[in-house]
């Protein structure tokens, strides 16, 4: 319709009435800035986060699942009491033998208890009861000393594994194996020394204490109620459809359900997991849109009336511009284009701000998040402030179309 | 400073094809204005014929109905009886697109306070109407050049409105006007911002233009600019009072020659002859 010089004098023109009126330029485009740097800040933490989350879930394995009890939704308390829908041991060892599809199994109980070494004391030490495959399982390998043996765990023996913080806190030697320990007054051999987990999120987690007893030897000291779960792990990351088919049937049988009865247990993967973080992600995704909605809504609005006010001084110029032969729609284009370019530099600016977000957050070394923004990111913010340019640069852009030459030129 | 176009290399002032009937015919032209309740009859009836190449001065006291038949031939308002013909075509069949592209290739406005846009330089103001046309956008500069040079301005391609004079603002107006090639330059009250001395150069330039072939219709309340053009139309009331060439015309008698300048003579197509309508006009074609 229009020859390609138009476009170039027209985005040109409205890049210089830019220029000419900086300070309302920049207070009109705040609201798309604004909008657009905190898209872009929430698209770039959260992809930094499941990226991250996704790798930690990785070293897991996609074949490890979780068992633990669970009482049906709506089900009557009195139906489904504790006391029946808590794992027990028969249960725990019927899954490590009847499961072909299961490699490996432990349960996994935790308690509190007070750790005393030599003249040390120390409260609410973490206490967790495993079997011996649970270093495979969670892939934290003994460094120092040996794991748990079967006869440990089949005579409840009184030995203990310490992580290295452990050995700081209660100022063992570097290689504790042979000392012993008081844990509730009553004496541990220390057999062994694993690795502390690995960094958790946000740096979390990171200096704890960890003691682990045999898994028996822990049911001893606790009530037979007391709850525990169980990690599996399958074959193969294939085989954990089938693993999770095979515990259900054992479980079901073993708990006398009936076909018609729901479970009392559930059996959850890593990437029921996953898909629960994704949906969170969405969640927060969606909160964010619409923060972002109302910040480019009122961006806009700004955006139109900054475009009235340049309608309204450049009346004599649009008069001008039709009466050496623009049309309507040409005037039209023009100044939709410089709404479209106002938004799209408030845009431009808005990432900018996202970058530097991303860039400060991948700085924070204790965040351990490397993050940046993803193109699509920049993609969508552009596609959006188009729109936004085009919605509420459309008003004044009609109204200016629709000015008669002759009352335009006359325009004081 | 000034330098005329030599005959030959300017090309025809109107891309249509040369016919012997008038470039602009009106016949009847009323306008009504509404304000209110109110009707204001600004024309009040106009027959008027113009040929090519005829420089006429239209005047008349405020509220005489010439501004309204400026915008009218310029087709920037639509009369509301009557009927205009500008090149043969009638103006009432044209749709809006069709009227700016009128306006884009017939008609070159130039007005009283110059209409230039301040943040442009002379050459891209000059450039304007190429913006809204089909084509020739790659020969832009060449042709802003080339009307920039034909109205003596050449060596102020890039100075920004503010740096320009009363007189050399109007050049460059005038530039833009002509850029085109119009059938008609049509200027309203060109002078009225100007001093004595400015007026006269404009006045030399327009008797250059329209010695090169350029019709010309300007709109003025001034008899000493008036007397610079072939024929004076006097309205008053919205009718035509007076319509008589110009006895005293004389191409390029005032201030003109300049020392080297070529002596062109074109005449218009009919000279000598005082026609007061557009009846006896035809009578002659």
């Amino acid at each position: 319709m229009l020859n390609p010089f138009f476009y170039i004098r027209a985005i040109l023109l409205a890049l210089s009435q830019i220029w000419v009126n900086k300070t309302r330029s920049c207070l009109t485009a705040l609201g798309i800035i604004i909008g657009v740097a905190s898209v872009v800040s929430v698209i770039t933490a959260l992809t930094g986060l499941k990226t991250k989350v996704l790798k930690e879930f990785e070293t897991f394995g996609a074949s490890k699942m979780f068992i633990f009890p669970d009482r049906p939704d709506d089900a009557p308390r009195n139906k489904y009491p504790w006391e029946v829908v808590r794992l027990k041991v028969p249960e725990l060892e019927r899954i490590a033998i009847a499961c072909p599809s299961i490699k490996r199994v432990t349960p996994t109980t935790q308690f509190g208890a007070t750790i005393r070494h030599g003249d040390d004391a120390r409260d609410g030490i973490n206490i967790t009861g495993i079997w011996p495959a649970w270093h495979e399982i969670e892939n934290r390998q003994v460094i120092i000393g040996r794991p748990f043996i079967q006869i440990d765990e089949s005579d409840a023996r009184q030995v203990c594994i310490v992580n290295q913080d452990a050995i700081a806190e209660l100022h063992l030697n570097t290689d504790p194996t042979g000392a012993t320990i008081l844990i509730n007054q009553r004496e541990f051999l220390i057999v062994g020394v694993v690795e502390n987990q690995s960094t958790g999120l946000f740096g979390m987690n990171t200096s704890q204490s960890e003691v682990f007893i045999p898994f028996s030897t822990a049911r001893k000291f606790q009530d037979p109620d007391d709850f525990f779960f169980i990690i599996a792990q399958a074959t193969s990351p294939d085989a954990a459809e089938e693993a999770k088919a095979e515990i259900s049937f054992n479980l079901r049988k073993m708990r006398a359900l009936q076909s018609d009865e729901p479970d009392t247990f559930a059996i959850r993967t890593v990437e029921q997991v996953i898909r629960t973080f994704n949906a969170i992600a969405v969640v927060i995704t969606m909160v964010a849109g619409g923060i972002v909605g109302i910040s480019l809504l009122v961006g806009g609005i700004g955006i139109m009336n900054i475009m009235l006010v340049s309608v309204t001084e450049r009346t004599r110029e649009i008069g001008l511009r039709k009466a050496v032969g623009a049309t309507p729609a040409a005037i039209l284009v023009q100044f939709l284009l410089e709404a479209i370019t106002l938004s799209s530099l408030g845009g431009l600016i808005g990432v900018a701000f996202g970058e530097l977000f991303a860039f400060g957050v991948s700085a924070i070394p204790s965040f351990d998040l490397k993050v940046s923004v993803p193109f699509w990111a920049i993609a969508v913010s552009f596609a959006f402030c188009a729109m936004v340019g085009i919605t509420f640069g459309m008003f004044p852009a009609i109204k200016a179309a629709r000015l008669d030459p002759i009352d335009a030129l006359r325009h004081e | 400073m000034i330098t005329s176009q030599p005959e030959n290399s300017h090309p025809t002032p109107e891309p249509v094809a040369r016919t012997a009937g008038p470039l602009l015919s009106m016949r009847g032209i009323r306008k009504v204005y509404k304000m209110g309740v109110e009707h204001v009859h600004a024309l009040r009836g106009i027959d008027l014929n113009i040929f090519r190449n005829e420089y006429v001065a239209i005047m008349g006291s405020s509220g005489s109905g010439k501004s309204t038949l400026m915008n009218i031939i310029g087709c920037l308002d639509s009369p509301s009886t009557g009927q205009y013909f500008l090149s043969d075509r009638n103006t009432a069949r044209m749709s809006g697109v069709e009227l700016a592209a009128v306006r884009n290739k017939l008609i070159g406005f130039v007005f009283q306070s110059f209409e230039l846009l301040p943040r442009l330089s002379a050459i891209a103001n000059v450039e304007l109407p190429l913006l809204y046309a089909r084509g020739n956008w790659r020969q832009r500069r060449k042709l802003a050049k080339a009307a920039l040079e034909r109205v003596g301005l050449g060596h102020r391609l890039t100075h920004r409105p503010n740096q320009l004079s009363g007189g050399q603002k109007q050049r460059v107006a005038i530039a833009r006007a002509i850029l085109n090639n119009p059938a008609i330059l049509l200027a309203d009250e060109p002078t009225g911002n100007l001093d004595t001395a400015t007026t006269r150069e404009i006045m030399v330039l327009f008797q250059q233009l329209h010695a090169a072939g350029q019709t010309i219709i300007m709109i003025t309340h001034e008899d000493s600019v008036a007397a610079y053009a072939s024929r004076v139309i006097r309205l008053s009331d919205g009718q035509i009072a007076y319509d008589s060439a110009n006895d005293g015309y004389n191409p390029l008698s005032r201030g003109l020659p300049l020392p080297g300048a070529p002596s062109i003579t074109v005449m218009p197509e009919t000279p000598g002859a005082p026609p007061s309508t557009g009846e006896k006009r035809e009578e002659h074609a």
